[in-house]
């Protein structure tokens, strides 16, 4: 019995299908290849962008990739290929005899040969990839490295210099590491909390900050500049203003801000008043300031605060309206973030901001 | 019913797994060494169960209905009294030892494998008592044969299971 | 609506007061009402579904947006996430597979008809549950409103310490309850295809859909389990202080996640498997050529079903395992994608030579092998751990899943929908809307799904309810924003597709396609009691051998 199955004429699918497979392989391509020109309000150096490394572990990943994608892309062209081809020539046309076509049960050749060779891609992807794996993984610690402890808070980073003498928040500072005499960045990863994950795209991969768990990873930028990254494991609310930046400061730089940092705070004459109000409320249940009574954990440290750029872990830009609006009503800047609003007076309220915008 | 076993034993290793885990992990309170007896008693009576619901079986489909009746009882009989074993000695450990669910890890994952396979047990008690009411009522049969085997085979993994919990809980891990 | 199914296949009865109808739907054992009654269940909570990711989308059209709080965006991805996996897609796999396993095998019914209804109402009440979270509120006794703890729950977010009231339960529950839905289903299926296949029906030659479906029976068992057990564990800490998960306790917050994961990774292949199936019943009948390569299509699944158990911590390659395990699982992730792209091949070569039939559920399954090819490959991507580094919690994550899940299962399910209507309505559907349904659909997903993974790419973690401008990410979350307009304008089409040819459809006979499998010798739709006399099955093809005596099926395979 044959069957006449009537079927609409031939519409032109398969050639638009395949402009917009080809689509985003192309976007991506032009990406990749000039960035810059898609900046014209986006500064590229702000662009967390993987294929702009600048630290041994990204690199490492950056040429691994590489590697990994034109394997896939030589995979997809031939499957591609074949699926559009056979779509188009094996198409039942308007004049069809009604025929049934051969059935071909299988072929052990055939498949055995689609066996063996995605077995054997397998095992070079495989044997590329551990060697990036151990590499990142297993490097060695010179004695000249930096050591940091980054510990994850919900919304918030804490990093402590334990050699150093310095504590901060939000904003790392590292020196820049020459081939010749590296000095990487080690940074051992604690949580206070729940799970977060510390990633900065162009310095390395993301590792989990994870409760009762020590974690490691290093980076050693080679150049300096600013790198943008955040929170990568979701942590609560506001898991999305997590923000990270880190400073790669010139060795001399770098020197330098550690002297600042790791000073006790300024004393000024002026802010006499919004520091007795900071040290008899609340604040210093959870802000430290060295040199002080307040020596809070549960927030950061505020000791340096007027060095930093960002507030709220870059939620906000560090300016005295935001830094107001900040201590008066923080679901304003960052809804859901564990610091209340600390319901002070307008005039207490201006006292303590002009007080921690002497905290230089 | 084997495949519903198969996913029960998924769920035990978990526990199991999860148990071993933390073997030794507790910050505080009663450890394993402290405070657990070797309940022989109770894992005689229970697996002495398994060779009495198979003599149940067999009674039956060879159309010994009162023996099969018998060996019912006393299988239930045997697995009540590993119940109460077990509630006697969870009495023990709580009024007189202090370790509850919440008190430290061992506590946490001991009560809760050793309680999974206790609530095991009485699932399948009460299976087995709706039998035996059915079984006084005169209403089994020899042709009920091979539901009665069906059912030994969840009350045979009960047992086999407590031979791991055992063996991981009074053996290994303390 | 039902009364025209009997109308169809009983000419005579007069129609049933409504009040029957119903109570009839409700206390049936028919796996072929129960495979409905799945099928539509999962239809509104995909349309639920769809709203929350909507939501979510429209939030994340530009950066710094103000169109939901936070908190509410937190609340829709996890649920969003949990509606798509546990009350859309798996209800309405086991739907279809509750429908025509028993037809496919030659049975009357599957094995244990109370256990089926059993599990499918279990399932149901499970997402019922979760759902009331949303309106259990502050102001319902302090019950708690929507979870908010993404899908995967990870701990220590889901102590009670940081999930105070009582969002996080409602999840734990509702998927504790549907979850032993999902195993009586997997316990029916096993038993159903082991024990009910029709004389000479071989477990060679069953159809593919069956194998399929046996394999992810048997995976249900084993992977959702470890996800009860979890759950069981989280109650305990959460009811009643227990400390399995409590970091503070030195309970381990990495347990949590090799558990879920144990049951997470096996589960997208409980997923795709039967996605599979109807891929594999489809692509012949559509390309009049039987699939090539039928044992090695059930043995790779096989592999794919084993190996599986094997890959789970690649969701976990940014925790901090030692270099090893980081490497073992990159291999056997890497593994697992050989007799994945070996399926596709057998696909490719059974549309190869034949004589292939652009009609709508053929269309479905052809960008399900397009999209399906780019979903592995990204796979492969994510499965090299360095560059899991670097792409792992992004939105080239998010890509990925949604490719498979939606590129590849989705498209497939509205293959199989359009392929099985004609016989479960006895209708047949509007071909025109279909290729409408189809290509709204297809530029919707691809404006969505293709530039999706380019923020990834550039940095942007998945999970965020806004981003910072000036990262290189606005335009492209622009443009994924408005292919979710297509694909609902897709989505309608399709549904008014649904209910216009229920009504109006031309009759479509017992084998409107010409196939060949024992579902096509029924009525469309079949009478209660599937056969009239049980049939007997000599070649994987029984119709074929009936329409074709000269050139049966059974001497050459």
């Amino acid at each position: 019995m044959v069957r006449e199955i009537h079927h609409n004429s031939q519409e032109p699918n398969h050639k638009s299908k395949r402009v917009i497979q080809w689509a985003p392989i192309m976007t991506a391509g032009c990406l990749l290849a000039a960035s810059p020109v898609f900046g014209n309000s986006e500064d590229p150096s702000q662009m967390p962008n993987m294929f702009k490394p600048q630290s041994s572990p990204a690199h490492s990943i950056f040429h691994l990739s590489l590697f990994v994608l034109a394997i896939c892309a030589v995979i997809f062209v031939i499957v591609f290929s074949l699926l559009t081809y056979s779509v188009i020539k094996f198409r039942r046309r308007a004049d069809d005899d009604g025929r049934e076509p051969p059935p071909v049960y299988g072929s052990n050749q055939i498949e055995l040969a689609w066996t063996v060779i995605p077995v054997l891609i397998v095992l070079v992807l495989f044997l590329a990839t551990a060697r990036v794996i151990h590499a990142i993984q297993q490097a060695r610690k010179p004695p000249e490295a930096i050591e940091v402890i980054a510990i994850g808070h919900q919304f918030w980073w804490e990093f402590r210099y334990p050699a150093l003498g310095v504590v901060t928040a939000n904003e790392l500072h590292v020196p820049s590491s020459d081939r010749s005499h590296p000095t990487p960045t080690f940074i051992t990863l604690l949580s206070a909390d729940t799970d977060h994950s510390f990633w900065v795209p162009r310095l390395a991969g993301k590792t989990d900050l994870i409760p009762n768990r020590v974690n490691q990873m290093w980076i050693d930028p080679n150049e300096t500049g600013i790198f943008v990254g955040q929170c990568a494991q979701y942590c609560g609310t506001q898991h999305a203003k997590m923000l990270l930046r880190v400073y790669v400061d010139s060795p001399d730089q770098f020197q330098k801000w550690v002297q600042e940092q790791s000073k006790p705070a300024q004393v000024s004459e002026s802010a006499k008043e919004g520091r007795r109000i900071f040290e008899t409320t609340a604040c210093i249940n959870c802000h430290a300031v060295s040199g002080t009574v307040a020596d809070g954990r549960f927030g950061p440290d505020l000791t340096h605060l007027m060095s930093r750029d960002t507030i709220a872990s870059g939620a906000a830009s560090n300016s005295s309206e935001n830094l107001r609006l900040w201590i008066h009503d923080p679901d304003a800047i960052k809804p859901g973030s564990l610091m209340p609003a600390m319901n002070l007076n307008q005039r207490d309220l201006d006292a303590v901001t002009a007080y921690l915008e002497t905290l230089r | 019913m084997l495949s519903l076993i198969a996913a029960e034993l998924a769920i035990f290793t978990i526990f199991v797994v999860a148990y071993l885990f933390y073997i030794g992990k507790s910050l505080t309170g009663p450890t394993p060494k402290d405070v657990l007896e070797v309940p022989i008693f109770a894992t005689i009576c229970l697996l002495s169960s398994s060779l009495t619901i198979h003599a149940a079986v067999s009674a039956l489909r060879n159309g010994r209905v009162r023996t099969f009746g018998m060996w019912w009882f006393v299988t239930m009989v045997l697995g009540l009294i590993f119940l109460g074993e077990t509630g006697r000695e969870w009495h023990h450990l709580i009024f007189e030892k202090g370790l509850t669910i919440s008190t430290n890890l061992f506590g946490t994952t001991y009560y809760s494998l050793v309680g999974l396979h206790a609530f095991h047990v009485t699932v399948g008690l009460i299976c087995i008592a709706i039998a035996m009411i059915l079984a006084l009522l005169g209403k089994v049969k020899q042709e009920h044969n091979e539901r009665a085997d069906v059912f030994s085979l969840y009350w045979h993994f009960v047992d086999v299971v407590w031979i791991v919990v055992f063996t991981v809980v009074y053996i290994i891990g303390r | 609506m039902a009364s025209e199914t009997i109308a169809l296949t009983a000419a005579h009865d007069v129609p049933q007061p409504i009040g029957t109808v119903l109570h009839d739907w409700v206390v049936t054992v028919d796996h072929k009402k129960l495979g409905i009654l799945y099928i539509l269940y999962a239809l509104v909570f995909l349309v639920i579904g769809g709203i929350e990711a909507t939501i979510m989308r429209m939030q994340l059209i530009v950066p710094h947006n103000h169109f939901v709080s936070p908190q509410v965006f937190n609340r829709m991805f996890t649920m969003h996430g949990t509606t798509m996996i546990f009350f859309v897609t798996m209800p309405i796999l086991f739907g279809f597979g509750n429908y025509l396993i028993p037809l496919m095998i030659g049975a009357r019914d599957m094995a244990f008809p109370r256990l089926n209804a059993w599990s499918f109402w279990l399932t149901a009440f499970g997402g019922l549950l979760l759902y009331f979270s949303f309106i259990g509120g502050n102001g319902l006794y302090g019950a708690g409103n929507a979870p908010d703890v993404g899908w995967f729950a990870y701990a220590p977010l889901t102590a009670t310490a940081f999930s105070p009231g009582h969002s996080t339960d409602f999840w734990t529950l509702g998927l504790l309850v549907s979850g032993f839905g999902s195993i009586g289903t997997a316990v029916n299926i096993l038993a159903t295809i082991v024990c009910l296949r029709c004389p000479g029906m071989t477990l060679s030659k069953m159809p593919l859909l069956a194998w399929l479906n046996l394999v992810m029976a048997a995976m249900v068992l084993l992977a959702i389990s470890p996800l009860t057990a979890a759950q069981m564990m989280l109650s305990l800490d959460r009811f009643l202080g227990a400390h399995f998960f409590d970091t503070l306790a030195g309970g381990s917050a990495v347990l949590w996640m090799h558990f879920f994961w144990i049951f997470g990774h096996p589960e997208v292949y409980v997923l795709v498997i039967p996605a599979f199936a109807f891929a594999s019943e489809i692509i012949p009948v559509f390309s009049r050529k039987p699939i090539f390569g039928y044992p090695v299509m059930v043995a790779a699944t096989v592999c794919i079903g084993f190996v599986g158990f094997s890959v789970w911590a690649h969701h976990m390659f940014t925790v901090g395992m030692n270099s090893y395990a980081n490497s073992f699982f990159t291999i056997t992730t890497m593994v697992i994608g050989v007799p994945t792209g070996i399926k596709i091949f057998n696909w490719i070569a059974t549309m190869w030579g034949g004589k292939i039939i652009l009609k709508t559920p053929m269309l479905f399954c052809i960008a399900f092998l397009f999209q399906f090819l780019i979903a592995g490959l990204t796979g492969i991507m994510l499965s090299a751990a360095p560059f899991d580094w670097q792409l792992g919690n992004s939105y080239f994550v998010v890509a990925h899943f949604h490719y498979v899940i939606v590129g590849g299962i989705l498209f497939t399910l509205f293959g199989a929908f359009y392929y099985w209507f004609p016989k479960m309505s006895g209708r047949m559907y509007n071909e025109t809307l279909g290729k409408w349904h189809f290509w709204l659909f297809f530029i919707g997903f691809h404006l969505t799904f293709d530039f999706m993974h380019v923020p990834g790419l550039l940095g942007m973690p998945r999970r965020i309810y806004t981003y910072e401008p000036g990262r290189g990410w606005d335009v492209w979350n622009l443009i994924c924003t408005i292919g979710v307009f297509f694909q609902i304008a897709g989505t309608l089409v399709f549904i008014g597709n649904l209910l216009w040819s229920y009504f109006n459809g031309k009759a479509a006979g017992n084998d409107p396609w010409d196939a060949w499998t024992l579902e096509w010798s029924t009525s469309s739709p079949p009478v209660e009691y599937n056969f009239a006399k049980i049939p007997v099955v000599k070649s994987r093809r029984p119709l074929w051998d009936i329409k074709h005596p000269e050139d049966p099926d059974w001497k050459y395979e």
